[in-house]
């Protein structure tokens, strides 16, 4: 077993210039958050002013995975990345839902994730909001009258808004949650123009 | 007079428990043990704070042989020491012993005779030790010592009605009387000067002594009263007697006989012999690190919550014992300044083990009276059921794990300064040396505070893993009460640490080469050590965390939100949440394990089942973990591998014929008075 | 002269230690922000700004608490402990001025086991719900608190040795004297231990990752997974404000410049300055090593203590040597 400072010891230092290099000529790729004009966001219920006030710019997300074929999760797993970038309107993703302000619903919700999907809807403390991802999660889609399907995720627990997709793209995701708290970017606003800026540096 | 008063109490507490029926005897009894705890705090407090040794003598035809009392300040203040854990403890008695539920209470409590030989016991055993530390001559001395080791003793194996009380009484009686041989031939060897053996005479004869003679003393004084105090390697009778004696007997034992090792040891080392060559503190010191870091690694692995507490008093010994070595090397050193630094650090954890692990055995009694078990796998949740008893233990169990502003952290700090005073004494190898002690005590303290949060974490908090402790009861109120009094004497003793400080160093007063006014160390307000290297308030601490936990308080209840919800524990959505789900004491130990793995050498072994069909279906796993503490067994196993070919020969001379045995006795007499004759 | 009380008078004294502890308590999420900036770009992203945490804090404070039916009043009462152990520490710890009166209360020793007191307090309230996430981050936090304790502990004497005080006051009042022994190697291999250590137990990389969403390697995310609302708001901004008392202890005694030995008005803001620029440059360190550094396998943790551990003994060896 050689001890953990020797992994590649010779040569760390290089490495280590090598990778800061690389960071410095990659720059920052985040791109600039932008909806296709064609693909609508569909509100499903309006949004209290304190909620909207209170998780406006520091939103916790608890992604629940309520029986989904994966697709919408690969989508959703995209979101952090240096592309997509949530973390720039201050959305991060957390490990409880005690910490969680929102959840994100994807798929069908199956017979063994309805108590599941539901008790995680009740650990989730007040102000909440519920945010279902893709066709399935609206009205099950494919799995329709399945025989393990239990219902859409509106059928156990309240959802605030809804984006459609199979599966959605990740800045839909992004600017479905964003609409749902009332706070999309205009066009050109002061933090997409300063991605625009520091982005041209590629 | 007080003194004559704690004496007739305890005695009268002794006639009452033998002559009342236990029912009714009982309670009486505790009051007169209580009386006479208090009587003798304080007549300890009296001697210290006047610095007058009181005595009294009972004198006899025969040279050597007269009962003689003297009680000066190093002798108060371990009275006063006996006499915070004893009243506690006798007013916890009556309650626990009556409860049909306990045990270990049943058990010591002589079931025949419903427990009145072992009130009278119990009440015997607190009269020797407290005469041990007024003893004023050797035989006195030795009277007490093997009295107290005899009425424990017996007080530990009790009906002897399991394998478990009578596997403890054969170590303990093992160790216990070895050791007094040590510290028998070590006191006679002293005593010989001398024309009567009074601790008087022979201080001033000792200095005469040859070099080989006083480190042959020193030695046998160390294992002597070390087998007592459970120094590593002498620890062994100390998990096993623990456990099985009645609660209060093992807070009794642990928080009161132990530390009469230490007492022992300051006695004969530094008072009688008046100090030694730097190796004698240097040994000491030694087998305190070890003994306190082997205390705490298996405490932190046990999972009996008796033997827990009984390796953690291993560990606070090994730190009582790290400073009365530290001690020793000052003075052999010639700086009896620091030398003082040390010994108040060593007593005032003494005093400070004796209130937390008091407390914290008969937090452990008042469980395992509530739940029949020891086993912290079978208990959890007991917070809500017991509330009193919890929150006693967790003062107890911060106190222990040296959080400040408690008692436990004065003196640790104590401890740590008079380490670090170390560097400048001697050479660069005693300064390297030095700062590993400084390690050895700081991963001690670390590890004491993931031992106590395990066992207070696994036994209080979490639901219940089992249905007894599903269905505990809270203590009646006198074993409550009981436990209030040293709880409140850990959170006064950590905040008015510097008053009882003064306390302290004016017991060093016994000791005459201890000079506290010259001492490198001032207490007004708050500690100050070595002008200045060192300065702590506790009481401004103390205030500080509170005023910081109520400005976060308050803040908190104006600004935030106070919407508050009960719901079920998280736990990823699943359906329901038994305690086979939760951490156990054993998974709470297992990273530490891992890590000192070479030292604990765990055994593990992994069973798996097979499906007859195919070996990729599995049936069954069965994992079981053990660690033995092969250093106990192993040299226990080694002593009696050496005796048993000694035990065989000394069989010749045992016909059990009764005539036989009447010659020995002429004979031996004869054989003195030649011997007599002669000399 | 280093004499008690440094020559501050009562009132100022106490103005400067106020001042001291809402500077800590405000720029302490600040400066996790920043750390969380930097990464962030380094990762090349644009990240949130670094007063994110601000806006997190206000919201968990506005929330709705969720409690266990299983908890006890330990899970409530812990959030205050850890809270109120860690700001004292804040308060113990020269920011701006040294020595205050305040250096009398606690030393190096006291920090240390302060800061043990919010572990003890965590981990039984991660043991209190009854959940295995619980039990498990706090096995581990005190796993690693026992481990690192002897390293803090020498690196304690290997300061407080050449300094002549274990008082932290003095420490840096004697750092700023002799700026020498600020850079003789005993005291650049203290440093050295103690940054480890504050690595572990600030729960940064590569001991634990403070943005992991894994529970299986989770420490101190594991013990508050079950906190809420104003509780979890309290125990984030704790262990915020741990960071910034390392990092500012770090500062101080490595660059002790700046720190006001007088508490004047004017010094005390220079001096309120300079440790911001001094915090913010170390926090921009974090950030660049932990993109650097993967998070080590949790018994791989105790290698890197004993590292440490022989940093800090080779630092009183040389110390001593020295004199």
């Amino acid at each position: 077993m050689r001890p953990f400072y020797c992994h590649n010891a010779p040569r760390s230092s290089l490495v280590m210039a090598k990778l800061f290099a690389k960071i410095w000529r990659t720059g920052i790729v985040t791109e600039p958050l932008s909806i296709e004009a064609g693909r609508t966001l569909d509100l499903a219920r309006r949004i209290e002013d304190r909620t909207r006030r209170l998780l406006g710019r520091a939103l916790a997300i608890r992604q629940v995975d309520a029986g989904s074929c994966n697709g919408c999760e690969i989508e959703i797993a995209a979101l952090p990345n240096p592309i997509y970038d949530c973390e720039r309107f201050g959305i991060h993703f957390v490990a409880s839902p005690r910490h969680a302000d929102l959840l994100l619903v994807t798929g069908p919700v199956t017979r063994n994730m309805e108590v599941p999907l539901r008790k995680t809807w009740e650990a989730t403390p007040d102000p909440k909001l519920v945010v279902s991802i893709g066709d399935c999660a609206h009205d099950c889609g494919v799995f329709r009258g399945g025989y393990g399907v239990s219902g859409p995720v509106a059928s156990v627990i309240p959802v605030d808004a809804h984006v459609p997709g199979c599966p959605p793209e990740p800045a839909d995701i992004l600017a479905g949650i964003l609409k749902a708290l009332d706070r999309l970017p205009e066009p050109g606003s002061r933090a997409d123009s300063r991605t625009g800026s520091t982005a041209s540096r590629r | 007079m007080f003194l004559l008063l704690m004496l007739a109490a305890y005695a009268a507490g002794a006639v009452t428990a033998l002559a009342l029926p236990p029912a009714r005897g009982r309670r009486p009894a505790a009051a007169c043990l209580a009386l006479g705890a208090l009587a003798g705090a304080v007549a300890g407090a009296r001697v210290v704070i006047t610095g007058q040794p009181v005595g009294w003598e009972l004198p006899s035809s025969l040279p050597g042989l007269a009962l003689l009392l003297e009680l000066d300040p190093l002798g108060g203040f371990f009275l006063c020491l006996i006499g915070l854990v004893v009243l506690p403890a006798a007013i916890y008695a009556p309650d626990y012993l009556a409860s049909p539920a306990a045990p270990d209470a049943a058990g010591g409590a002589h079931a025949a005779d419903g427990g009145r030989v072992a009130g009278a016991l119990t009440a015997l055993f607190i009269l020797s030790m407290s005469l041990v530390v007024a003893a004023g001559n050797v035989f006195t001395f030795l009277l007490c010592w093997e009295g107290m080791a005899v009425c424990s003793l017996l007080l530990v194996v009790g009906d002897g009605a399991t394998e478990e009380r009578r596997g403890a009484g054969r170590w303990y009686a093992g160790m216990a009387h070895a050791g007094f041989l040590l510290i028998a031939a070590c006191l006679l060897l002293l005593a010989a000067r001398t024309s009567g053996g009074a601790f008087a005479d022979i201080r001033g004869a000792s200095y005469g002594l040859g070099t080989g003679a006083r480190n042959a003393m020193f030695l046998m004084a160390l294992f002597g009263f070390g087998s007592k105090a459970g120094l590593v390697p002498l620890q062994g009778w100390l998990p096993r007697a623990h456990p099985a004696a009645p609660s209060h007997v093992s807070a009794l034992m642990s928080g009161a006989m132990l530390k009469l090792g230490l007492y022992g040891f300051l006695r004969v080392v530094f008072d009688l012999l008046g100090g030694g060559p730097p190796w004698w503190g240097g040994l000491a010191l030694a087998l305190g690190i070890i003994s306190a870091l082997y205390g705490v690694l298996y405490a932190l692995l046990e999972r009996d919550l008796k033997r827990l507490l009984a390796y953690s008093s291993i560990e606070n010994l090994g730190l009582i014992f790290m400073g009365a070595g530290l001690g020793l090397v000052f003075h052999g050193a010639g700086r009896g300044d620091l030398a003082a630094l040390a010994l108040l650090a060593s007593l005032f954890h003494a005093f400070n083990h004796a209130a937390f692990k008091g407390l914290l055995f008969m937090g452990a009694g008042s469980v395992v009276r509530a739940t029949g078990t020891r086993d912290l796998e079978a208990m959890g949740g007991l917070i809500k059921r017991m509330p009193w008893t919890a929150a006693c233990t967790l003062v107890g169990a911060m106190a222990i794990a040296a959080l400040p502003p408690l008692n436990g952290f004065a003196s640790e700090w104590l401890l740590f300064q008079s380490l670090m005073a170390g560097v400048g004494v001697a050479g660069p190898l005693f300064a390297v040396a030095m700062a590993m002690s400084v390690g050895a005590l700081a991963l001690t303290g670390g590890l004491a505070a993931a031992c106590f949060v395990k066992a207070f974490g696994i036994t209080f908090l979490a639901l219940p893993r089992g249905r007894a402790a599903a269905e505990a009861a809270e203590s009646p109120r006198l074993m409550r009460l009981a436990m209030l009094i040293p709880a409140a004497a850990c959170v006064l003793l950590g905040i008015l640490a510097p008053s009882f400080g003064r306390f302290t160093a004016a017991a060093l007063a016994a000791v005459p080469w201890l000079d506290p006014s010259s001492a490198s160390f001032r207490l007004d307000a708050g500690f100050e050590v070595r002008d200045g290297f060192g300065r702590i308030a506790p009481a401004v601490l103390a205030l500080l965390l509170l005023g910081s936990a109520a400005a976060a308080w308050g803040a908190v209840r104006l600004l935030a939100s106070r919407r508050r919800r009960v719901g079920e524990t998280w736990g990823c959505g699943r359906i329901g949440q038994t305690s086979r789900m939760e951490y156990t004491a054993a998974a709470f130990a297992e990273p530490l394990l891992r890590v000192f793995g070479d030292l604990l050498r765990p055994t593990r072994d992994l069973t798996i089942e097979f499906h007859p069909e195919s070996k990729y279906f599995v049936r069954s796993i069965g994992y079981r973990t053990r660690v033995r503490a092969w250093l106990e067994e192993d040299l226990a196993g080694a002593i009696r591998r050496l005796l048993r070919p000694l035990g065989g020969s000394g069989r010749l001379i045992q016909s059990g014929s009764v005539h036989l045995y009447i010659a020995y006795v002429f004979a031996a007499l004869l054989a003195f008075l030649l011997l007599a004759r002669w000399m | 002269m280093i004499g008690a009380g440094g020559g501050a008078t009562g009132l100022g004294a106490i103005l400067v230690e106020v001042l001291q502890g809402l500077l800590a308590l405000l720029l302490a999420p600040g400066i996790v922000g920043l750390v969380r900036f930097i990464k962030a770009r380094l990762q090349g992203r644009r990240g949130a700004p670094p007063w994110q945490p601000y806006r997190e804090l206000a919201k968990l404070f506005g929330k709705e608490m969720v409690v266990s039916r299983n908890a006890s009043w330990i899970f409530g009462v812990a959030p205050y402990v850890v809270f109120a152990s860690t700001l004292a520490v804040a308060l113990l710890v020269p920011m701006l001025a040294a020595p205050l009166p305040i250096d009398r209360a606690g030393d190096l020793i006291v920090v240390v086991y302060l800061l043990l007191l919010g572990t003890f307090a965590i981990g039984l309230a991660g043991l209190d719900p009854g959940s295995a996430f619980g039990g498990m981050g706090s096995s581990r936090a005190l796993t690693i608190a026992a481990l690192a304790e002897p390293t803090i502990a020498l690196a304690v004497f290997a300061l407080a040795v050449p300094a002549g005080s274990t008082n932290l006051g003095r420490i840096v009042a004697r750092a700023i004297e002799d700026p020498g022994g600020a850079l003789s190697p005993g005291h650049l291999m203290a440093l050295a231990a103690l940054f480890i250590v504050m690595l572990a137990e600030a729960g940064r990389l590569p001991v634990d990752n403070p943005a992991t969403h894994l529970e299986l390697t989770m420490i101190h995310e594991a013990m508050i997974l079950e906190y809420s609302g104003r509780s979890l708001a309290l125990l984030e901004w704790a262990a915020f404000l741990k960071f910034f008392v390392f990092l500012s202890l770090l500062a101080n005694l490595g660059l002790p410049w700046g720190v006001a030995l007088n508490p004047g008005a004017s010094a005390v803001l220079v001096a309120a300055a300079i440790l911001i620029v001094k915090v913010a440059l170390l926090a921009a360190a974090v950030a660049v090593l932990e993109t650097r550094l993967a998070k080590l396998r949790l018994f791989r943790v105790p290698e890197l203590l004993s590292v440490s551990f022989l940093l800090a003994l080779l630092a009183i060896t040389s110390s001593f040597l020295v004199e």
